[in-house]
């Protein structure tokens, strides 16, 4: 077949910037807000994700993590003696004050973990190491929110509810989803910073023997240990999630906007992919007129619309490449997961297609006699 | 001579809404092989609805139309692009050639429709630019051609699908006269030298001396006045002998 598609798609040189230049922002427009709305989702349950734990053990009625409600430490040693626990820690999730070189304060979450255990240890050090965490006022957190806080280096002291804490190591991309921060810091400090007694905890860690099955020891915990409640990591990873996206709304917001996003997409897409066949009408005209049938013309507008998808969706992922990059460094992540990337060709591939299946239902209306008109 | 497309009291009827005009009524005509007739009329007359419907790109209201021995009339959308494929060459007033495409990749798309492998495409389409005198013009675009180019680069597209009907609308509007001319010549060689029923709609008085019967249309309907059907007697071989320009 003669070139007709690729050389409809690249004579007009300034019809295909605008072609690309619509599939490239609509591209961008979807990695973006389906980026944000996944990076917001996992700030939401990264702790629990990153705790390395298999079984999270919280009092009755908590509906997320940030919402842990102390509890006596010696359910530790009833959990201990559950067959199938290898390890149990315990763990403080608490909002509670920084206190700022200027005076000023602000709000930020206090993770307090046993720093000689394996779960629930800061993660992506660029300075510093948790074991730093074992003197009795150091803190680590994420760089971040160093300027949030008035951070500036390792060793610089703050107050933080009323106790003096040391900055002794930064993370890198461990974000809250609310606007406080987590500070690291061991389990015996955690418990003055968060104002609990030195006999409370807030969660209990669980790590499941290798070979154990997960579901008969949460059983077993439940029966054994009162007054708790027992979630595997990944349900209460969605408990968490949902609540911050579903309840509080804040969530709904940035779901829609992905929505939106797609749905704009879409359009931007189907417009352009729409206007380069209209601007070709004629030629499709004449090839009917020709004697060819509806299944040639649509292979060229198919044929168009998928090298303008495959073009579009690489300039516009070095574009969304950028644009991720950049949002490390700032409070909102936006997250391009290599499945996403597969999975945005794809649609890339969709929309362009989609769009051009509306163009077809144009051509095959075209009325052959056209080509007699002047 | 054989009737290579033979219409039978022909109705066409365009309705629009509670309105409807007849664009032709009760037309009679033989196209036979190897003729170049003429359709001429005033504007609105019916003359490029005739010629649709020759070509199957408009389908009839009520009537006959055979095309190369075949009934047309009931062909549904499947049918009526293949019979075009087939026995169909259409040469248009504004040439209709793919600007995006060089002169012989316009041939090769009606060779690639025909279903040539691309390497038979190219040296055929080859051969047929050569055949209307612009073998060196293969890979030029449209844009670089005079319109007398493009209209013999139209004529080597219709040529390409080998039909036995040639039809010409207004195929030297756009042209000046030396160049129409060409044109014309080049489509008389088509009927007399190689046997194809040529039809060509024209306001231009200029090319009729061309015609071996022209054909008047008035209301839809073919003028039955002496005039209506002649014979231009005389005037083809003095134009055959000005031709500096023929098909092979």
């Amino acid at each position: 077949m003669p070139p007709l598609a690729q050389r409809n798609l690249f004579h007009d040189k300034v019809r295909l910037t605008v072609t690309l230049t619509g599939i490239v922002f609509s591209v961008v427009l979807i990695v973006v807000q389906l980026g944000l709305f996944l990076g917001f989702t996992t700030a939401t349950s990264n702790l629990i994700d990153h705790s390395g734990a298999d079984l999270w053990i919280t009092s009755k009625n908590v509906p997320y993590v940030e919402q842990g409600v102390a509890f006596s430490e010696r359910k530790l040693n009833q959990v201990r003696a559950v067959p199938g626990v290898e390890d149990a820690q315990k763990l403080i999730t608490r909002w509670t004050q920084w206190k700022r070189h200027d005076g000023g304060q602000d709000s930020v979450q206090i993770v307090g973990i046993n720093v000689d255990a394996k779960m629930e240890r800061p993660w992506n050090l660029v300075e510093g190491r948790v074991e730093d965490l074992k003197s009795p006022d150091a803190v680590i957190l994420d760089e971040l929110y160093k300027q949030k806080l008035g951070v500036s280096h390792v060793g610089e002291v703050f107050e933080i509810g009323g106790y003096r804490a040391r900055v002794v190591g930064f993370t890198r991309g461990i974000r809250s989803f609310t606007t406080s921060p987590y500070v690291f810091t061991s389990f015996k400090n955690a418990q003055d910073f968060a104002n609990l007694r030195e006999d409370q905890t807030m969660f209990i860690l669980v790590k499941v023997a290798p070979g154990a099955n997960i579901e008969h020891v949460r059983r077993d915990l439940l029966d054994r240990v009162k007054d708790v409640e027992v979630f595997k990591t990944a349900e209460f990873s969605r408990m968490t999630t949902f609540y911050w996206m579903f309840t509080t709304g804040a969530g709904v917001a940035v779901l829609i906007a992905a929505v939106l996003g797609l749905v704009v997409g879409f359009v931007v897409v189907a417009q352009t992919i729409y206007a380069t066949t209209v601007d070709h009408i004629r030629e499709f005209g004449t090839l009917k007129a020709m004697g060819a049938p509806n299944s040639y013309v649509y292979k060229v507008i198919m044929k168009q619309a998928a090298i303008a998808a495959v073009l579009g969706y690489a300039l516009g992922m070095i574009v969304s490449v950028f644009v991720v990059h950049g949002s490390q460094k700032g409070g909102a992540a936006i997250l391009m997961p290599p499945q996403m990337a597969v999975g945005m060709f794809f649609l890339t591939l969709l929309m362009c297609v989609g769009a051009a299946l509306v163009s077809i239902n144009k051509v095959t209306r075209i009325d052959p006699a056209m080509v007699f008109k002047g | 001579m054989q009737s290579a497309i033979a219409v039978r009291d022909l109705t066409k009827k365009y309705e629009e809404g509670t309105s409807s005009t007849l664009a032709l009524r009760g037309v009679d005509l033989d196209v036979h092989s190897g003729e170049l007739l003429m359709l001429m009329g005033p504007s609105g007359s019916g003359k490029t609805t005739l010629l649709s419907i020759m070509g199957c790109i408009l389908t009839a209201s009520s009537g006959s139309v055979r095309v190369a021995g075949r009934e047309v009339v009931g062909l549904n959308e499947k049918q009526l692009p293949a019979l075009r494929l087939e026995h169909i060459g259409f040469v248009f007033q504004g040439f209709n050639l793919f600007p995006t495409l060089t002169a012989g990749e316009n041939v090769e798309l009606m060779l690639d429709l025909k279903g040539l492998s691309t390497s038979k495409a190219k040296k055929r389409s080859q051969e047929l630019l050569e055949q209307v005198g612009l073998r060196e013009k293969y890979t030029a675009f449209p844009s670089d051609l005079s319109g007398g180019q493009k209209q013999r680069v139209a004529i080597a597209r219709a040529l390409a699908g080998d039909p036995g009907i040639i039809l010409a609308d207004e195929p030297t509007a756009a042209l000046d006269s030396h160049t129409g001319r060409n044109v014309m010549e080049m489509m008389s060689d088509l009927a007399h030298k190689r046997g194809r029923a040529v039809v060509i709609v024209t306001h231009d008085s200029r090319v009729l001396n061309f015609a071996d019967r022209i054909v008047r249309i008035e209301d839809g309907a073919i003028a039955r006045k002496p005039e209506a059907e002649m014979v231009p007697s005389g005037l083809l071989s003095q134009h055959f002998s000005q031709s500096g320009l023929s098909l092979a």
